[in-house]
């Protein structure tokens, strides 16, 4: 009879630590190329068209830039949450809520020009993903509920009222009983960054200014340390007289708002209006960004562009050589169980353990236990 | 080895062994334990001690080195091996269910399926017979912490063990318990028993241990027998240098000096069905002295602490009162503000962040008392002044260290103390509120504590210390209260305390004192 038992490294490999992402990468595409090869392909070429094609042209980049936007926005924010042991999985439901308040401006009053319309709706959005964030941390704080399932649960909450909307009240009138708001007027849509290369919009510097302003939140300043002393050490924290509820609100509101505003950037910068879906799943994929950044909004900027081209590559094979562009949920899936993998072997490692007699087994557990 | 050539010797050790990476934890020991003996493992503070014990128990793996049970070479790979030797273990901290009875407690461990009406009773004959009186039937919970090491000591009894290692089995007993402990042990060792006895307790080796092996820095630098050493040459072989002896000069018109820490009528409910419920606890201490209370874990200390410290703030304003002003109702930062510095007893996880360096740490109690220095504008934290003053206390406390500024998790327990109470002296806090100042330091760094708590009551601050270590709250205190279920006895001047007047309190004596203590304020 034999065991697996995970047991603590006394000492954490520095190189490791860092090499970890890249690790999972390489093991990513050789269970990739694995999963090519079954399906038929052949593996260098699927490769080719899922990695190269998409970022071969300028006007790729922008998309890449597109999807890589929310990607990060939403991820930067959760890396504050999990770095304090809080575990947001909602923010899917948050991007939509921002993109939901954000919109209400330009489809309630779309009469309402001018330049003050697209920093209302930023703001809108922010508030919108802050507030709904706000609910599983009032759950946690007041009842001590799991916030991951009050904050997940509250994503299918968020696609339903976002569903209800766009069919029913918000309908555009003139729009053939498609389930679709009025197009944004001008003032309220994002513009791109260079309009002359692609489409690529304002989102992708948010992102960027977010990922730095976090960095030093996190690295430089007092409510950092107190968000990784809470996360790290719960009772040091207390000792030191940070209070474990105002992080929770504050690490909540922290992330809802920045996947509010992903949210609000996203309709209004490359959709243009609501509509039942606006997001391929951004908020779950950004746990997979968060994770594979390391949790550090710096390291967070490149694995948005990673995740981001496995949505564009999943498009490429799907066009090019007929396979299912779920291929890219299962890249995304594969991706974040080789961070965590490689993340708890450089924690533990792993023992065998052979056991002569089964009788001898349940004494040296309690001695264990000790 | 032959058999016959060494029939005295239970268990032989040569050249054991063991490395974690680069730490050689033992290095090459050798211990013979012969039969009917009582023998002392004796060492500081990460000497190897608990490393050589685990290896013997099978819990570790030895890199190198033999062990000859009865003279026959043995691989101890488990602890169920172990105890089929004949070798048990009491650990120094307990693993007891507190949900259960104490026979159930038994039978979990047994594992051999008889029923528990016949452990019970088995238990109970084994307990009386040996001079450790205990009902099986009553609830862990409600029990001492010294009945809860008899329950311990019965376990391993019941597995009729030749060999017995004991893990400093006197650190939670009163010294009258710890008395009792003793003739048991005698009479076990009269019966041809052995006994492997660690202690850092001088006095109580010397007293009952046949012979000792002493170890320093996971090699054994010493057998010898202990009742013709003294303590000061005990000491010498473990610490390897004579120990500065603590000074301290009576303190001078404390009775009217101003009273800086009053606690009045403080009480507080139970939080968790095993915590101890706190009961009317009075307690002044004034500038200039240093209070100790004593008692034995678990009687309400742990609670004690997070109350005064505003970790857990209380309902009545002028329960705690901070140089002459309420605090009851402030958290502990706001307690801080007053003038008042904490160090709690765990330092990993609860004094410091273990996965922080030390600046970091510094911060972790001190970011709102020095806010104009280490915070800068918008809430920036300024690591060059945390790491200058990180490196100050690192040098005022001679805190050892492999690193500029390590993890906390990277230091010794010692070394890690010295920085904690060093971060906190470093202040000059007017109220300093320390508990278990020195458990588990080594010798030299203890003494040093202790030295700089005397020196900051005498510069005009009032120290309350909370300690299970009698000895150490003699060596320092001006007067002691004793701890016992939650309630605080009138603090003995130290003039006309004794261990027997002290230990008595600590086994309960003298209820209802709380009304005294008022009188001294």
């Amino acid at each position: 009879m034999m065991r697996l038992e995970l047991v603590k490294r006394p000492q954490r490999s520095m190189l490791f630590s860092a090499l970890s992402p890249f690790i999972a990468f390489v093991l990513t595409i050789i269970a990739g190329a694995i999963l090519f090869a079954l399906l038929g392909v052949n593996p260098l070429k699927a490769f080719q068209i899922y990695f190269l094609e998409p970022v071969s042209q300028v006007w790729q980049l922008h998309e890449l830039a597109i999807k890589a936007a929310p990607l990060i926005l939403i991820g930067v924010g959760l890396s504050v949450c999990y770095r304090a042991n809080i575990w947001n999985i909602g923010a899917e439901g948050q991007f939509i809520l921002g993109g939901i308040v954000g919109s209400s401006i330009p489809v309630l009053f779309p009469q309402f020009e001018g330049p003050l319309v697209l920093p209302l709706m930023l703001l809108f959005g922010m508030v919108g993903g802050a507030a709904y964030a706000a609910i599983p941390a009032l759950l946690k704080a007041r009842f001590n509920t799991n916030e991951i399932l009050t904050s997940l649960m509250l994503v299918y909450v968020a696609q339903l009222f976002l569903d209800w909307l766009v069919r029913g009240p918000w309908r555009d009138p003139k729009g053939f009983n498609f389930p679709q708001t009025i197009q944004f007027n001008d003032s309220a849509i994002l513009p791109e960054l260079m309009p002359a290369s692609g489409r690529a919009n304002w989102g992708f510097v948010f992102a960027l200014v977010a990922a730095v302003l976090v960095w030093i939140l996190m690295s430089r300043m007092l409510k950092g340390f107190e968000v990784r002393v809470l996360g790290s050490s719960p009772r040091a924290g207390r000792f030191a007289g940070f209070g474990i509820k105002r992080m929770v609100f504050f690490a909540f509101m922290l992330s809802g708002a920045l996947a509010g505003l992903a949210g609000i950037s996203e309709v209004s910068g490359a959709i243009g209006q609501l509509q039942p879906v606006i997001s391929p799943g951004y908020g779950f994929a950004a746990i997979i960004v968060a994770f594979l950044g390391r949790l550090n909004p710096l390291g967070i900027v490149a694995a948005g562009l990673v995740l981001a081209l496995t949505y564009l590559g999943g498009e490429a094979v799907q066009s090019a050589l007929g396979i299912s562009d779920k291929v890219a949920r299962v890249f995304q899936g594969m991706l974040l169980f080789f961070v965590l993998g490689c993340d708890t072997l450089i924690h533990y490692r792993i023992r065998l353990i052979g056991l002569a007699a089964p009788t001898l087994e349940a004494a040296p557990k309690l001695e264990e236990a000790r | 080895m032959s058999a016959n050539q060494d029939d005295a010797n239970l268990l032989e050790v040569r050249g054991l062994t063991k490395t974690f990476g680069t730490l050689t934890a033992c290095d090459h020991v050798d211990l013979t334990v012969a039969k009917g003996e009582i023998h002392a493992l004796l060492g500081e503070n990460g000497a190897g001690k608990s490393t050589l014990v685990k290896m013997l128990f099978g819990t570790l793996e030895p890199n190198s080195g033999e062990i000859f049970w009865n003279g026959q070479a043995v691989t101890i790979t488990n602890p169920g091996f172990a105890k089929k030797l004949g070798i048990g273990m009491v650990f120094q901290h307990f693993s007891l269910f507190e949900a259960l009875t104490a026979a159930e407690n038994i039978a979990l461990s047994l594992d051999d399926g008889s029923p528990i009406s016949t452990i019970a009773a088995k238990a109970r004959a084994l307990s009386y017979s040996y001079g450790l009186p205990l009902d099986p039937q009553s609830l862990v919970g409600d029990l001492s912490v010294g009945e809860r090491q008899r329950i311990e000591i019965i376990r391993c009894l019941l597995q009729t063990p030749q060999l017995i290692i004991l893990d400093e089995p006197t650190s939670v007993l009163t010294p009258q318990e710890a008395d009792n402990l003793f003739e048991t042990l005698e009479r076990l060792r009269s019966e041809g028993k052995s006994i492997l006895y660690i202690s850092h307790r001088l006095e109580e080796v010397k007293r009952i241990c046949d012979r000792a092996t002493v170890l320093r820095h996971g090699k054994v630098v010493g057998h010898c027998n202990p009742r013709k050493e003294t303590a000061a040459s005990l000491a010498r072989m473990m610490v390897g240098n004579d120990v500065q002896a603590v000074v301290r000069a009576p303190a001078q018109g404390i009775e009217t000096a101003q009273p800086l820490l009053e606690i009045r009528g403080l009480s507080r409910k139970p939080a968790t069905p095993f915590s101890i419920p706190l009961k009317n606890i009075n307690l002044t201490v004034r500038a200039g002295e240093v209070i100790g209370i004593a008692g034995v874990a678990g009687n309400g200390q742990g609670e004690f602490f997070e109350s005064v410290s505003g970790e857990v703030p209380q309902q009545d304003a002028a329960s705690v009162r901070i140089r002459g002003k309420d605090a009851g109702g402030l958290s502990i930062t706001g307690r801080r503000l007053m003038g008042a510095a904490f160090v709690p007893e765990e330092r990993l996880g609860h004094g410091a962040a273990p996965r922080m360096k030390l600046s970091e740490n510094l911060l972790l109690s001190r970011h709102a008392t020095d806010g104009k220095v280490f915070v800068g504008a918008g809430g920036m934290v300024k690591s060059d002044a945390i790491y200058a003053a990180a490196q100050r206390i690192i040098k005022a406390m001679d805190v050892r260290k492999s690193a500029a500024d390590p993890e906390a998790a990277a230091l010794s327990g010692g070394n890690l103390q010295k920085f904690i109470v060093g971060r906190e002296l470093d202040r000059r806090p007017s109220v300093m509120v320390v508990n278990q100042p020195t458990w588990g330091v080594d010798a030299g760094a203890a003494a040093h504590i202790r030295q700089t708590l005397i020196e900051l009551a005498r510069s005009g601050s009032a120290v309350l210390v909370i300690s299970q270590d009698l000895d150490e709250l003699f060596e320092i205190s001006d007067a002691i209260a004793v701890m016992h279920n939650g309630e605080l006895s009138k603090p003995l001047p130290i003039a006309e305390a004794t261990f027997e007047k002290i230990g008595l309190l600590m086994g309960g004596a003298e209820p209802g004192h709380a009304e005294h203590a008022l009188e001294t304020s």
